[in-house]
């Protein structure tokens, strides 16, 4: 018992002394259950202002991110000290046992300018223990000195400008628990969504994680998706690498919308599956009275970029994630549908 | 009886702040009281997240708003309320999720609440084995509206389905739908004012008895399509239903599959296999009682085969029905005096270019039980083809897939 006091004291004034140099906390990380406080798990410097992380996270970027309602991200990973990565030509990387992945969703008052005045909205973690990947939401307070465990998420109001300069006013929901559930599963596991070597492998970023001891090594073969705003690229893999960030962790074989039989990942190769003529299955009014998901050379009659641009539950899609519809996304699959000849 | 008690006070710690936590007298594991009042939505999707497995999660009486879709991913969780009726959801207003609440866990139970005008579909039930709907409600307030949620009771990808007591209203596509699964049975339910009442879709081992479908547009639909990643659809018993005055006009947005069917449809079973259709009370269903089909659609799949094969049909009553048949129907039916018989095949033998074949479509009833068959041959319609004849096809009943036993009414 005196022992056990002893050591917690000395780590108590240990913490209160030197913040900056707490690590990683691999039984916190570890746990069954969330903890309280983001900065419970050693991540970040523990009472200072915005997410400060600590040298044992390491920033990453995507070649496509998934669209959160012109949000800006960061993106960390924490690999546990003498653990490496795997990553497969396709595949998400295979992350060790006490993997963390951080991603970070803010806004400034005007996103032409994300640097003034950024504001923290939400965290949200991918912690790799042992019984599988957990998802947990957590919620910035107002000060910015720490981020909340949110299991129900939150709503809040966003009032910003958009990058392209448009006044936004609107209802930003943080995803509960579930609702991460729903889009990172495959099966009845979770996996993480981003980080396939596909969307990682670009500004020597693969290389690099080989170089901190992250990742076991380089693929032999890494299939490269185009940036899917890249007007240099060829559109149909544009218009594929944007379906298969913002849609494919649902729309798979594996996915939550498994039994739509639309299946959008950047490998599908069939035509039906990636939607063209082919009928909805149970979509109601989601189908907005048209025939096809895709209309080849008819934006306009297609269910697809319908969904996309609407903002009303039971027809938006994606269904979770989103309040307002990315335009450039949506304009990108309706040139896409645009040049597929008409039959 | 300790590892109870220790998952009962882990939830306590979790959820003593907004819930009453006890253990119920007769209930053998944890139970969680969500209360009302102004958290109760909050309150609620916490229990549903942090509930142990096994808990029974009870909601009292009262109309509750909702704004966002509820979730449920917790093996063996029991969701019950005060009754229908008496614990309303209401999700009037809803801004989030594409269902009122989704379940994706097995041997969950949700019994004894109404879920009321959700955005999209009522409940859905995902890849969750062993799941119960008993005396539940899904219902769309209003005259049918095509901008209803498609679908009221929507088990899909599972196996041990069980739909008991269940009543659903308004869906703008089936009430009860149960898709790519297999095990199912869906008894002693209601479903009116629906498009379809009740939908068996591309699933296998189902019976269908002892419901009452009235004032859909179809009453009971056992279809089987292409494109989805569970096909072959086979084995369904559809006895001791009501099916009567399901004339409904169709309110079914344009491209489902189900904004095919005319109004004044009592039974329609389309590219399923081995269904068996007795027993049944079949009324004044304005278009046609019984109607076999193929696919009506042009399709890319390999592996789909459009046509029903080895349907039997025997020992119903028929009263009423026919008198004012719509759509293509109504149009076949100006040849024979505006009135359309009690059984109907579309006569549908082959699929372009293969050759034809019996589907050994079997008719058992009372002589005067008329039957039609389009002599359609093959889609898409080509009216110089078309061979009526009132004929039955004279296929043999073969023996009824052996009863539907779930293993949680074990």
């Amino acid at each position: 018992m005196r022992f056990w006091a002893v050591i917690c004291a000395l780590f108590l004034i240990s913490c209160a002394d030197n913040p900056a140099t707490s690590g990683p906390d691999l039984a916190v990380i570890l746990a069954d259950k969330p903890a309280k406080n983001l900065s419970d798990y050693g991540l970040i410097k523990k009472a200072e202002v915005g997410f400060q992380a600590t040298s044992s996270l390491h920033a990453y970027e995507l070649i496509n991110p998934l669209f959160t309602d012109y949000a800006a991200k960061q993106r960390y990973v924490f690999v546990p000290e003498g653990k490496k990565a795997e990553a497969q030509k396709d595949d998400i990387v295979s992350f060790p046992v006490g993997t963390v992945l951080v991603k970070n969703f803010g806004y400034a008052p005007d996103m032409r300018m994300p640097d003034e005045g950024a504001f923290l909205v939400e965290t949200r973690l991918l912690i790799h223990n042992e019984a599988g990947w957990k998802a947990y939401p957590y919620v910035w307070n107002k000060a910015q000195t720490e981020a909340i465990y949110a299991p129900v998420g939150k709503k809040l109001n966003i009032k910003t400008t958009s990058p392209d300069g448009t006044s936004l006013d609107f209802t930003y929901a943080v995803p509960n628990a579930n609702q991460c559930k729903t889009c990172h599963q495959t099966g009845h596991d979770i996996i993480p969504i981003g980080p396939k070597a596909r969307n990682l492998n670009h500004q020597g970023q693969l290389q690099n994680w080989v170089n901190w001891g992250m990742l076991a090594a380089r693929p032999q073969e890494v299939s490269v998706v185009p940036n899917a705003f890249d007007l240099t690229a060829k559109l149909d893999t544009r218009a594929r690498a944007y379906l298969d960030i913002n849609c494919a962790h649902c729309h798979k074989a594996e996915g939550s919308a498994s039994n739509s039989g639309l299946w959008l990942d950047w490998n599908e190769t069939s035509s039906v599956r990636i939607g063209v003529q082919k009928h909805p299955t149970a979509a109601g009014r989601g189908a907005g009275g048209f025939i096809y998901v895709i209309d080849p050379g008819k934006p306009e009659n297609s269910i697809l970029p319908f969904r996309m641009l609407s903002n009303e539950a039971g027809i938006a899609m994606p269904e979770l994630g989103r309040s307002l519809a990315h335009l450039e996304g949506v304009d990108l699959i309706s040139d896409w549908i645009s040049q597929m000849p008409e039959n | 009886m300790k590892k109870i008690v220790l998952l009962a006070g882990a939830a306590l710690l979790v959820l003593g702040a907004c819930s009453n936590e006890e253990m119920v007298a007769g209930f053998d594991g944890p139970k969680i009281e969500v209360a009302a009042g102004e958290n109760f939505a909050v309150d609620l999707q916490t229990a549903l997240i942090e509930a142990g497995v096994g808990t029974r999660i009870e909601l009292p009486a009262g109309t509750y708003k909702l704004v966002d879709g509820l979730s449920l991913d917790v093996a063996g969780v029991t969701l019950i309320g005060a009754g229908e009726g008496e614990t309303i959801l209401d999700f009037a207003g809803q801004q989030g999720a594409g269902e009122g609440l989704l379940v994706t866990s097995n041997d969950v139970v949700l019994q004894d609440f109404t879920i009321r005008d959700t955005a999209g579909d009522g409940i859905k039930s995902k890849g969750a084995d062993g799941i119960i709907y008993r005396n539940v409600t899904v219902e769309w307030t209003g005259e049918p509206d095509a901008d209803n949620g498609a679908y009221g009771v929507y088990p899909v990808e599972s196996t041990n389905v069980l739909v008991d007591g269940v009543t659903v209203r308004g869906a703008s596509d089936a009430g009860i739908y149960v898709g790519q699964s297999k095990n199912i049975i869906v008894r002693n339910s209601l479903a009116e004012y629906n498009v379809a009442g009740i939908e068996i879709e591309n699933s296998s081992f189902a019976d269908v008895y002892d419901n009452t479908t009235k004032n859909n547009t179809g009453g009971i639909l056992v279809f089987d399509l292409p494109n989805l990643p569970v096909m072959g659809g086979h084995s369904t018993r559809i006895y001791n239903n009501d099916v009567y005055d399901n004339n409904t006009p169709n309110f079914a947005p344009p491209g489902n599959i189900v904004a095919s069917v005319p109004s004044g449809t009592g039974v329609m079973i389309m590219a399923n296999e081995n269904v068996h259709i007795f027993n049944n009370k079949f009324a004044n269903n304005r278009t046609v009682q019984v109607i076999v089909n193929a696919y009506i659609n042009e399709f890319d799949d390999e592996t789909y085969n459009p046509l029903p094969r080895n349907i039997s049909i025997y020992d119903n009553e028929y009263s009423g029905g026919g008198e004012d048949p719509q759509g293509l129907l109504g149009e076949f039916a100006k040849a024979f005096g505006g009135r359309m018989t009690a059984i109907v095949w579309d006569g549908v033998t082959k699929w372009s270019g293969e050759e034809s074949v019996d589907i050994n479509l079997a008719i058992n009833e009372a002589d005067n039980i008329g039957f039609l068959s389009l002599g359609v041959g093959s889609y898409p319609v080509v009216e110089a083809n078309l061979k009526p004849s009132p004929f039955r096809p004279g296929g043999k009943a073969g023996t009824a897939p052996s009863p539907v036993k779930l293993p949680q009414e074990q």
